[in-house]
This record gives structure tokens, C-alpha cells and sequence, in this order.
């Protein structure tokens, strides 16, 4: 396993002083019954920053992400969420962060401008009508706005729900899964906001599992089985699993993945689309397993870097075998 | 918690959103008027009982052997207890309006100078007929057993009178119901139980709704105060109790002509209290139940007992004594005894206070609960 929390540093400018940090968190634990879904988890997150969360379903990414916002109470570890105890403070923190759910959580029997009047209402927004109207505006859902929330389809839940918990304008964004199931257009507006917000100093921390989305975070951390694998920079990640990676494209690619997958030096081969990535971390083996095998046939093969997605399908293969 | 302290406007915008979910659920308002008005026409007729031990007060005027030889038979047939002897009829009549006993005795100071000179003899009882199979399965015994006490004494001189097929007649008069029309009974205590019923399922289905409908989880989220969210969704429910008391005194009045002899700020007072006391125990299961069929489910659990150990369904005085004692703990029961006195015997608050004082213990006791269950965490 591979344990950088401390390469935050590497982003010059940040620095770990607390100040600086809007989640600073170690050691957090959650255990339900019998089952660990998040162990002795460590996150620091600094002010301004966009922080990818990913990991495969049940990886304990949602447990997280309430835990940091006091929805759930950690049965083990301790820290801060914008300077306020996440065991003790969570009031304060409530009042300061915008959390989406995962599940639309708004109140699908209420109009759309009903929901964000109550979500305004309850973080006691000053100027609430306006807000609210504006809020429509930017949304394009003022002629709309007496639609009830549950007629709206999934991508339109998906911003409402969006603009609801930034209504009170939080320092802090928790957004799990924010465009599952959303389309390519909504998906860049959406990401598009977050960098906007970002510039104003406002911190995300999102789950996700796109990896074109996890290549616009700052920061990614990796978790499965409540552990985490990774984490840093999201432009470093890749370099730091120490993986190598070739690519064949060309006609018998089904061929070629059944006999890599058990060549000497190949850790991994997944298909992207036409071509087919082989990876391994020793970098020796691996390349004479690739020549070996596509000299002589019509297939083409180039050394290039290990993507995020490579990086994390490897991590995952260790895990399982680490963890489960 | 500083800085967070309770607000009236984060209340203030739960209210408007529960107001705007009651009014766009048909459910809610079917229940508000449709529910009492078929329970009022199911519940139009009583079940008949034969209860014993029914608590009774004595006035002895005549002091002889023959009235002591009359109250001994009475006390051995286990229909009565006499547990009362009052100095006079209004001290009696007391008794009788704070529901302490079921009947009056009044044995004239010459019974037996009656008997003895062959004169028509009479006994008085007064019987609480708010309840009419409590009161007419006792009355159809004491005659019988008036006369088989009175001929044990008769003896010597006054042998020749023992022949007479009935020595005593015993008078009988009815109060609060002297025509001992069953739905008088049945409908106010049905208040109580259409109340019971629909306050408790109506909070304890609002929150586990949110549970279900993962709304919980937003609302959890927001900087919202347990006792905020708790009135916020107690307090529409109470306007919905209203309107079905209004709906249930309506139909108790056009319908079976049930009088109101008291005291209508009294009956809207003790029936707040009643309101809230279900509201609350709702907010309880609501923080218990993980979906809306528990809920529903706690409800009738709890619905059985009150119908059936509450006095509404059997005379309260013919249950066995761990079933009283169950009953005594249950809020329909004070509250059917509470509408029975207020309608039917306008009895004032200084006569019922015994029923009244726990009502308001238990809307103190189950809000304390309510508000130590709720979770503001998902665990």
C-alpha cells in the first residue's frame, strides 16, 4: 500500500498548517455491527481546493463524507472540519457546509421554489426571496419553478439539488456522487461551477467515479474497504503506483489479452475502447513479455504514461487481496 | 451549542413545509374527516357486558336490623361494593358526577316500620347510566337480592310477612342517561379513540417518511434543533385533531343527539391535552420505527388496549385488576372518562382533576422521551 498523505506539500503553495486546512481529520473509524466500513481514515483537505473521493461502491466514501459533516459519529478518531470538532461541534458545521446526498434528498411532494425557500429558510439566508429568485434565474428554472421536485428528471434534480446546498453560501462542498447518471453537457456546466466556486475559496470534497472528473480534482484520494490506498495530487498519482504502461492497437487484440494477461511482468491489461493497455510495475519484463508476443503480427505497440485509470485498477487488484 | 440556539424562524419554515406536504396528501385529509365519521357509523352499537365488584355509595336512614340484614346480601353477591357511606345526598351525588361510583343506595328511615305495618316499602337506587350494560346487568340482581336479605331477618312477629312475594320494591333512577341509550356512551368515548388513532399514526408516519423517502438525510444536514423539528411536526397535526374533533361533535349531535352539559372550554382544554399526549407518543415511534409500515404497526399495537382495556369497549370496572391497572396507564382512558363526564354529567374541572392531572403527566413524560430518542446523526 502506498501512503502519501503528506503530499499535499507538494502543491508549493499549501502548506499543512491547520489554518489552512478545511478538513483536518485522523484516525476516523466507523464500525457498524460487526463491519469496519471505514478504518483508521486520515484526510486533510486544504482551503480552496477540489478533493476527489473515489473508490468502488461500498468503499466507504458516503460514510466519510458524514462523517465529516456530523451526520455520523466516528466510534474511533478525531478532527476538524472547518476549525470545528466533527465529534462535537457539528451544529456549527452544519451551518457552514452545503452537503448533497448521493439519493436526491430534497422534498419531491414540494415545487422547486418551494424547496429552496425551506432549504433558505432553515440556514436563515439573509435577502431569502431574492436569493431564492436568483437561485431560479441561474438554474433557468424560473418559469418552472412551480413544478414539484419530483416530476424533474434526473439530471435537473441532480442541479437543483445542487444549488440547494450552496444556497447559504458553505465554505464547504460535500458532493457525493453529484452527476451520477448525469449527461456529458451537465456534467462539464456542473464541473465548471465547482472550478468557479473554487476560485472564491470555497472547498470541495466529491466522490466520484468518472475518471475524466477525478483528473479536474486538486486532490485525489483513493479508498476501498474502508482503507485508504492513495492519495495526492491528481497529476501525481499515477507516477506514484510506479506503474508502467504499453498500448497495442491493431486487429487480434482479443488474442493478445488472453495470452498477456499471463506473460511474465504483466500485472493488468484492460481494454480502452480500440486499444489495449498492459501494465505492470516491472518495467523490464513488461516490455520484452510485449514485444515478445506482438512481433511478427500486425498488432502496434508504444510505451506511454500510466493514466489515473491504470493507476487505480491496479491499486484495486491489491486491495483484494490485501483486504478481503 | 453556543450561538445555536432555538429559533422560531428555522420552526417556522418546518411548519410551512409540513403544511404544504398535509395539504398535497390526500391521504391526510381523507383520514381527518372520512376516518371518524365511518368510525361513527361502525361503533353505533355497544357490547354488552356483565361486570361486578361496580363501586357503590350507602345511605342508611333507617338503622335497623332489617336495612343491616339488606346491606350484608348486597355486599355477599359481589355485584356491588359498597365502599361509601355518604352523610347526605349531595355528598352522594358528588361521588357519583367525579365517576368515583357506579351507584347510589338510599334506604328510607322506616323500611322496616313499613314492613312490619304491612306497608308498601320502598329502596332507592341511583344508577350512573352513562355506561347502560355496566348499569342495567347490576340493577337486574339487587331486587332479588334486596328482598332474599330482608326475609332472612323476618322472624318471629314479623313472620307473616315473609309469604309476600316481594317485600321491597326497589326504585330505580337513571343519571346522565335515564333512557340508557348505548350510543351516549359509546360516542363520546369514540372521540377518544378516533383521536388515538389518527394523531399517533399521523407523527409517526412523518418522520419515518423522511426516513423512507431519504429526506431524512437533508433534513438532518440543515442546523435544525431536535425540539425545532419536533413541534414542527407535531403542532399542524394538532389543527387536523381539531377539525376532527369539530367533525365527531357535529355527528354526536345531529346524529345521536348526544348532549354537551359542560363546559366547552373545559372539553377543548382536556381534549388538547389528550391531542398532544397521542402527537408525542407518535414522535416517539416515529424515532423507533425504520419504515413507515413499523410505524403503522406500533400504531395498532398500541390502538388495541386503548379500544379494549380503556373502558370504551367493556365497562372499566368489570376488567380484572392487572387489566385496570394497565388501563390507568393508558391515555384513552382518562380522556373517555373525562368526555363522559364533561358531556354527559357536566362535571367541572374540580371533579375530574383526577383524570386531568395524568393526562398532563403524560404529555410531559412522553415529550421528555420524544425529544431524548430523536437522532440528529444517522446512526
Amino acid at each position: 500500500m502506498v501512503n502519501l498523505s503528506s503530499s499535499p506539500q507538494d502543491r508549493d503553495t499549501q502548506s499543512l498548517v491547520p489554518q489552512n486546512l478545511a478538513i483536518n481529520v485522523t484516525g476516523l473509524t466507523k464500525i457498524f455491527g460487526t463491519k469496519t466500513v471505514v478504518d483508521q481514515f486520515d484526510l486533510s483537505v486544504p482551503k480552496g481546493a477540489i478533493y476527489g473521493f473515489l473508490g468502488p461502491n461500498g468503499s466507504g466514501k458516503t460514510t466519510t463524507i458524514r462523517m465529516v459533516c456530523g451526520l455520523l459519529v466516528p466510534n474511533a478518531g478525531h478532527g476538524t472540519c472547518l476549525g470545528y470538532d466533527v465529534r462535537t461541534q457539528s451544529a456549527q458545521i452544519r451551518q457552514r457546509v452545503g452537503y448533497m446526498t448521493q439519493k436526491f434528498s430534497l422534498w419531491e411532494d414540494l415545487t422547486i421554489a418551494e424547496n429552496l425557500d425551506f432549504v433558505a429558510r432553515m440556514f436563515q439566508v439573509e435577502n431569502r426571496t431574492q436569493k431564492v429568485a436568483e437561485t431560479l434565474n441561474e438554474l433557468g428554472l424560473s418559469e418552472r419553478s412551480s413544478q414539484l421536485a419530483g416530476t424533474l428528471s434526473g439530471g435537473w434534480k441532480q442541479r437543483l439539488a445542487l444549488s440547494a446546498c450552496m444556497i447559504h453560501k458553505p465554505a464547504l462542498l460535500l458532493l457525493d456522487e453529484p452527476t451520477a447518471g448525469v449527461d456529458p453537457k451537465a456534467r462539464r456546466e456542473f464541473w465548471q461551477t465547482i472550478h468557479q466556486l473554487s476560485d472564491q475559496g470555497v472547498t470541495t470534497l466529491v466522490s466520484t467515479h468518472y475518471m475524466d472528473e477525478a483528473i479536474q480534482c486538486d486532490f485525489i484520494s483513493y479508498i476501498a474497504y474502508g482503507k485508504k490506498l492513495i492519495d495526492g495530487p491528481s497529476d501525481k498519482i499515477a507516477e506514484m503506483v510506479g506503474l508502467f504502461t504499453w498500448r497495442i492497437t491493431g486487429f487480434g487484440l482479443k488474442q493478445a489479452q488472453k495470452h498477456l494477461e499471463n506473460a511474465r511482468g504483466v500485472e493488468q491489461v484492460a481494454r480502452f475502447g480500440t486499444a489495449l493497455h498492459v501494465s505492470g510495475r516491472d518495467q523490464e519484463a513488461l516490455a520484452q513479455s510485449v514485444k515478445q508476443f506482438c512481433q511478427g503480427t500486425d498488432l502496434k505497440y508504444e510505451q506511454r504514461t500510466s493514466g489515473l485509470e491504470e493507476a487505480f485498477i491496479h491499486l484495486m487488484s491489491g486491495a483484494e487481496d490485501n483486504f478481503q | 451549542m453556543k450561538g445555536h440556539n432555538f429559533s422560531l424562524a428555522r420552526l417556522v419554515a418546518i411548519l410551512r413545509k409540513e403544511f404544504i406536504q398535509m395539504r398535497r396528501d390526500r391521504m391526510t385529509f381523507a383520514m381527518m374527516v372520512l376516518f371518524p365519521v365511518l368510525q361513527l357509523v361502525i361503533f353505533g352499537f355497544a357490547i354488552n357486558t356483565d361486570p361486578k365488584h361496580l363501586p357503590t355509595a350507602l345511605l342508611d336512614r333507617d338503622n335497623s336490623a332489617i336495612s343491616r340484614s339488606l346491606i350484608r346480601s348486597l355486599e355477599v353477591s359481589n355485584y356491588l361494593d359498597i365502599r361509601y357511606l355518604p352523610k347526605s345526598e349531595q355528598e352522594a351525588e358528588r361521588l357519583m358526577a367525579a365517576g368515583k361510583i357506579n351507584f347510589i343506595i338510599q334506604i328510607p328511615e322506616n323500611l322496616a316500620a313499613d314492613i312490619g305495618a304491612n306497608r308498601p316499602a320502598q329502596v332507592l337506587i341511583i344508577a350512573e347510566a352513562t355506561d347502560p350494560s355496566a348499569a342495567s346487568g347490576a340493577l337486574a340482581f339487587i331486587e332479588p337480592i334486596i328482598n332474599t336479605g330482608i326475609r332472612r331477618e323476618l322472624s318471629g312477629a314479623l313472620s307473616f310477612a315473609a309469604s309476600r312475594p316481594s317485600l321491597v320494591q326497589v326504585v330505580v333512577h337513571r343519571r346522565y342517561n335515564p333512557a340508557g341509550i348505548t350510543s351516549y356512551n359509546i360516542v363520546p368515548g369514540l372521540l377518544g379513540i378516533i383521536l388515538s388513532m389518527t394523531m399517533t399514526l399521523m407523527t409517526a408516519v412523518a418522520l419515518t417518511r423522511e426516513t423512507e423517502r431519504g429526506t431524512m438525510e437533508n433534513l438532518l444536514a440543515m442546523p435544525a434543533r431536535p425540539l425545532e423539528v419536533m413541534s414542527g411536526k407535531i403542532l399542524p397535526y394538532v389543527l387536523v385533531g381539531y377539525v376532527q374533533t369539530i367533525v365527531v361533535m357535529i355527528a354526536a349531535r345531529s346524529v345521536f343527539d348526544i348532549p354537551m352539559n359542560g363546559s366547552i372550554s373545559l372539553f377543548f382544554i382536556v381534549t388538547t391535552l389528550y391531542i398532544f399526549v397521542n402527537l408525542t407518543i407518535g414522535f416517539v415511534f416515529s424515532t423507533i420505527a425504520r419504515s413507515q409500515m413499523q410505524a403503522m404497526q406500533m400504531t395498532f399495537f398500541l390502538l388495541l388496549p386503548q379500544i379494549l382495556l380503556s373502558g370504551f369497549m367493556f365497562p372499566f370496572r368489570g376488567m380484572p385488576g392487572w387489566a385496570q391497572i394497565i388501563g390507568e396507564a393508558l391515555p384513552a382512558t382518562h380522556y373517555i372518562r373525562l368526555m363522559r363526564g364533561i358531556m354527559l354529567k357536566g362535571a367541572e374541572a374540580s371533579d375530574l382533576w383526577a383524570d386531568i392531572w395524568p393526562l398532563g403527566l403524560m404529555v410531559l413524560l412522553v415529550s421528555a422521551l420524544a425529544l431524548q430518542r430523536y437522532r440528529r446523526t444517522l446512526d
